[in-house]
Order: structure tokens, then C-alpha cells, then sequence
């Protein structure tokens, strides 16, 4: 289904800031089409702003996010929802919206954005719950589930509009490595078959090497990225000790 | 883009599908329940085969629909042969299908009579009743821990609070009892005038504010501001489960949270009536001078003729009350809250209306018993 590697975001000399603290200054890099894209750094190297960034939640100080080649922050506000139509999100927590069952959390995109029936919609949000392995849960509230089916739940409303880029903020933070590795599966299948492109906030390492194929590495220090590309290649080539410190957990 | 198309081949025992067109949800894909019918009233059929080689796009669509069938036929032994269909949406399929439905997960919605609506909400008016005589009682317990020096709480907080029931208030407070002084005077001074009594505006307005309108309206004020903004914030730490983070570190919510809001209100209260009275008193001034003909001095020598000192410390004790009675029921609501957002709605939206009636009916009974006693 894919063909040769397309750029699908671009990063240009991105400089992120909170008023007067710099979180990351001059980031540039390139998200192909279809890539498993990792953000990785320390705790506190800025990850999750970046990723706040990429979806279209905070403004750059300075710099660009390209998608497609389209600029988001300088486009107009109907470019703007149409760009993010395109975006899937999966927070932290899940941040499934707790006054509604799991089918009504997926059912208001699609309400929003689709001019499905509401039977079909009933029937998209059961086929999310199914993809995800929460079949039968539909009209729980997310109180009433798991932290673990709460995250994958959130992945099935990320996934409710078949959008071409999905972002995880840590997915599998507080997961057994059972489920953790079950959602890294879910991830690449979903990759495969629908050819998403996916951007993941994570410093578990297993899935880094297990899933990720282009990455880009934070550093907290120096507030800027160190170096970007495939895991495995700076697991093996990069020699910024700091990479290299934290691809093996503190070895080399 | 072309639309969905779908053609139904029957063969001896199976049944072909032949999918063409794009089956995207944004243009519509054709329903389930319509293949489901060919599939039920074609007899004996075992097999269902597809054939996609003329599809030209797919996504939520084309597996929603497949979705269904694929229930139906799992259910009644009936083989899927998903050869004709693409690679991604076989393993997606196989996907959704792997974890069989939870048994007994789905919910039915069961209707309710309005006598068993009526019978719940009356046991949850006596449980609700018991939970508040409970939460006052600890409450009182706590007061006399701190009075024995024993309460666990910060101080740095309890100035906050104090700070911000007592001084933030003062502009809306200024305002409300401001006008509700000049409206009371402006209504008497109509009537007065008539009888040529119009100096008896001033004790009208004094005893009407100090002994009454003071407390009540700082009371109403309080529960929509800080009633309000308390069950709010602790219903929003019980979401985050942060009262339990407190109570695992060895803090008593009772001691920790409610005991500083109470002490505040109870503190707080009295005082802004105290200046709500003088705000009140002024505004009547503004209608007598101006429609009245009397002087400044006039009308305040007349108040302070008309106000007693039991006046006054009847006012005074009811505000006291009402401050317990908004922060008391502004943290049950907060601690009680359930554990998603809009339980916090619902738990401010109940502390404010709670206690407004608390008030109400508080000051009603307060000033029975007054007027028995004499006061």
C-alpha cells in the first residue's frame, strides 16, 4: 500500500517556549509517511510539549510544522480543522471524557465530522472497541474500566475518524509488559493494514527498538534535539554519550 | 469519488460478495442489515465469499459492515472465506475479532416507574440528611482538636482561605448590600411619605440590615462564591484522587481541608456583615438625602437611635451560622463528589443550592426563636 517514503510532517527550526522558558530551541526533522516515529529524551526534555506542538494545541515561538508541506500555524482557521481532521490523538491518561460511555466518546467526532446515521456511528465506535479488544464495553463509563482499558480506549477515539497521523503520548506508561507489548502489536498491525502514521511519546525501550523505525532524541541540558533517525542505527552509530546512555539504560 | 457499490452472487451453499467503488465512511458505505436479510433468508448457506478485486479505497466503512456480517456468521457456523478481500483488512478483521465480547458486559437500560423514582429519591433525601448530620458532627470534633491544639493543618493555608472569603469579597459585597440598603429605603420611603414619617426610613433600613438582610445577603453571596469555589476544588481533588494521597499520608481531609475553610467562614462572616450593615445603612442615606429632604446627620443620628446592640448581635450570631452552613455544605458536596468531571458540576451546583435553602430556612427558624426569646 505504500510507496516510496513521502515526507508527511516536517519540523523547521521549531523553538518551543512557556513565556520566558525555553523548552527546545532549532529542532528539524522529517516524519515520513508511514513511519513509527519516536520523541524521546529525559524526563522533562520537553517531550510531551512537542508533541503539544505537533498537534496544533500550542504555537511556536519561532519555526514551523509542516504537514504535507502546508504550514499549520500559517494557515487559516477552515485549513486549520481540516489539518486537524487528519490528526488522531491519544493522551497520557486516555482523557476519555468521563461524563459519556466509551461508544459516546467516539461517536462525537464522528458526529461532529461525518454525516454517518447514528446506527452506523453506533456501529463505527463498536468496530474501534473491537480493534482495540474492549468489545462488549460500550456502554461502560470510564470510570467503570481499568487504567489499561481506559489508555486503549483512547486509542479507539484517537482512531475514530481513520485519521492519517496518530499521536501517543506515553501509551505505555503504567502498563504490564504483557499489555505493553500487546499495544506495541496493535500499534505496527494498525500501521500495516491502514498505513498510519504514527507519532509516539516514549521512553519505554522496548518499544523503542521493538516499533520504532524514525526518532528524534530531546536533550534537557542543552535544549535542543541531538540527533534524529532509526533506533537501531544510533544504538549502533551515535556516539553522543548521552544517546548512547540512555539506548542502554545507563551501560555504555 | 465513486461510490460503494455492493453485488450479491448466490451460489449452491454460499454467497459471494462483490465490492466495488470506494468504501469509505465520508461517502457512505452501504448498511449491514440489508446484506444481513440476503445472508438469513438464503437457507443453508455455509459460506461467504468476497470479491474486492474491483474496490477501489476502504477504511471504517468497509469494516464496520464487515464486522457485522462476520458476528453473524461466527454465531451461526457459517466459514468466511476472506481471500477476495485485501491483506490490511483481513488482519484488521482478525483484529477485531479476537477478544470474543466481555459475557455479560452489556449493559440493559432498565425503565424506571416514577413511584421508584419517587422512593429512591426519598431514601436518598434521609441518606443524604444522615451524611450531613455525620460530616457536621466531624466537623465539630475537629473544631475541638484545634481548640486543643491537636489539629493537623497548615497555617500558610488557612491564611489563604481567610484571605480570599474576607478581603476578595469585599467589592461584591459592597455592592449587593449597597443597593439592597438603597431599594429597602427607597420602597419605606414611598409609604413613609404618605404618613409624613419619611425620618423612619433610617430605622427601617438599620433594623432591617442589621439584624436580617446583612447576613442573608453576605450568606447568598458566600454560597455562590466560596461555597461554591470550595466544592469545586475539592471535588476536583477527589477526581484526582489527591484525598486519598492525603489521608494515606496520615491527614485527616476533616482537619485538613474542612477545619481551615470552616474556621475562615466562621471568622470571615460576621465581618463582612459588619460591613455589609454599614454599606446598607449608606445606601438607605443616598434615598433619604436625595428624596427625602433630610440631612446626612439627620438620618444617622436617627439609626443609631433605632439600632440596638441586640440588633446587631442578632445579625452578627446569623451570619455566623450561615458561614458554618456554606462551608460545611460547600466540602461535603467537595468531599462526596464522584469521580469524573461532571460529578463536579453537579456537586457545586448542590452545595450552592443547598445551602441557599440551609440559609433560608435557618434564618426563618433563628428568627422564630428570637422573637420568642424576646431578643
Amino acid at each position: 500500500m505504500m510507496t516510496a517514503a513521502t515526507a508527511h510532517i516536517t519540523v523547521r527550526n521549531l523553538t518551543m517556549a512557556y513565556g520566558d522558558f525555553l523548552i527546545q530551541r532549532d529542532l528539524n526533522f522529517t516524519i515520513d509517511r508511514g513511519d513509527i516515529f519516536i520523541i524521546m529524551g529525559g524526563s522533562g526534555c520537553g517531550k510531551s510539549t512537542l508533541m503539544r506542538h505537533l498537534v496544533g494545541l500550542k504555537a511556536p515561538r519561532t519555526g514551523q510544522v509542516l504537514y504535507g508541506g502546508q504550514s499549520y500555524w500559517e494557515s487559516d482557521a477552515a485549513q486549520q480543522r481540516r489539518l486537524k481532521r487528519c490528526f488522531g490523538v491519544m493522551y497520557q491518561s486516555g482523557a476519555l471524557w468521563s461524563a459519556m460511555t466509551l461508544t459516546e466518546n467516539i461517536a462525537l467526532p464522528l458526529e461532529q465530522y461525518t454525516d454517518l446515521t447514528a446506527q452506523q456511528i453506533r456501529r463505527v465506535a463498536s468496530l474501534k472497541l473491537a480493534l482495540v479488544g474492549l468489545r462488549g464495553f460500550e456502554d461502560f463509563y470510564p470510570a467503570e474500566i481499568s487504567g489499561g482499558m481506559q489508555k486503549r480506549a483512547g486509542i479507539a477515539r484517537a482512531m475514530a475518524l481513520d485519521p492519517e497521523i496518530l499521536f501517543f503520548d506515553e501509551p505505555s506508561a503504567g502498563l504490564d509488559p504483557v499489555s505493553a507489548k500487546n499495544l506495541d502489536d496493535l500499534i505496527l498491525e494498525l500501521r500495516e493494514s491502514l498505513g498510519t502514521t504514527m507519532v509516539i511519546v516514549t521512553h519505554e525501550l522496548a518499544s523503542i527498538f521493538a516499533i520504532g523505525n524514525n526518532s528524534v532524541f530531546l536533550d534537557p541540558e542543552t535544549k535542543t534535539m541531538i540527533t534524529t533517525g532509526n533506533p537501531h542505527t544510533l544504538l549502533k552509530e551515535c556516539a553522543n554519550p548521552k544517546v548512547r546512555a540512555f539506548l542502554t539504560r545507563g551501560a555504555a | 469519488m465513486e461510490q460503494a457499490k455492493l453485488m450479491v452472487f448466490p451460489q449452491q451453499d454460499s454467497l459471494l460478495f462483490q465490492l466495488s467503488g470506494s468504501w469509505m465512511l465520508q461517502t457512505g458505505v452501504p448498511g449491514a442489515d440489508e446484506s444481513l436479510r440476503q445472508l438469513r433468508s438464503g437457507t443453508a448457506i455455509r459460506r461467504v465469499a468476497f470479491d474486492a478485486s474491483e474496490m477501489r479505497g476502504w477504511d471504517s466503512g468497509l469494516l464496520t459492515w464487515l464486522l457485522a456480517l462476520a458476528d453473524y456468521c461466527n454465531t451461526h457456523a457459517i466459514d468466511i472465506d476472506s481471500s477476495g478481500l485485501p491483506d490490511g483488512v483481513v488482519r484488521l478483521l482478525a483484529l477485531a475479532c479476537a477478544v470474543p465480547p466481555r459475557e455479560g458486559a452489556q449493559r440493559s437500560v432498565r425503565k424506571k416507574s416514577l413511584i421508584s423514582d419517587i422512593g429512591n429519591d426519598t431514601l436518598d433525601a434521609a441518606r443524604i440528611t444522615g451524611e450531613f448530620m455525620r460530616f457536621f458532627g466531624e466537623s465539630v470534633l475537629s473544631l475541638l482538636n484545634l481548640l486543643r491544639g491537636r489539629a493537623v493543618y497548615r497555617r500558610s493555608d488557612l491564611w489563604l482561605i481567610i484571605q480570599d472569603a474576607g478581603v476578595r469579597a469585599l467589592p461584591i459585597v459592597s455592592l449587593v448590600s449597597f443597593l439592597v440598603g438603597l431599594i429597602l429605603a427607597f420602597v419605606g420611603a414611598i409609604q413613609l411619605q404618605n404618613f409624613g414619617a419619611g425620618i423612619y426610613v433610617a430605622d427601617l433600613v438599620g433594623i432591617a440590615m442589621t439584624r436580617e438582610m446583612a447576613a442573608i445577603m453576605t450568606g447568598i453571596i458566600m454560597a455562590g462564591r466560596t461555597g461554591a469555589a470550595y466544592a469545586a476544588e475539592l471535588g476536583s481533588m477527589s477526581v484526582n484522587e489527591e484525598i486519598d494521597a492525603l489521608q494515606t499520608c496520615g491527614f485527616s481531609a476533616m482537619e485538613f481541608l474542612v477545619l481551615p475553610r470552616m474556621l475562615a467562614l466562621m471568622l470571615m462572616m460576621p465581618l463582612l456583615a459588619v460591613y455589609a450593615d454599614l454599606m446598607g445603612i449608606l445606601g438607605g442615606a443616598v434615598v433619604a438625602v436625595a428624596i427625602l429632604d433630610l440631612t446626612w446627620l439627620e438620618y444617622f443620628i436617627q439609626v443609631t437611635k433605632a439600632v440596638s446592640l441586640a440588633d446587631f448581635s442578632v445579625g452578627i450570631f446569623m451570619s455566623m451560622v450561615f458561614g458554618i452552613i456554606v462551608a460545611v455544605i460547600g466540602c461535603l458536596n467537595g468531599i462526596k463528589c464522584g469521580r469524573n468531571s461532571q460529578a463536579v458540576g453537579m456537586a457545586t451546583t448542590s452545595a450552592v443550592v443547598s445551602a441557599i435553602v440551609m440559609i433560608v430556612i435557618a434564618s426563618a427558624v433563628l428568627t422564630v426563636i428570637f422573637d420568642v426569646l424576646g431578643i
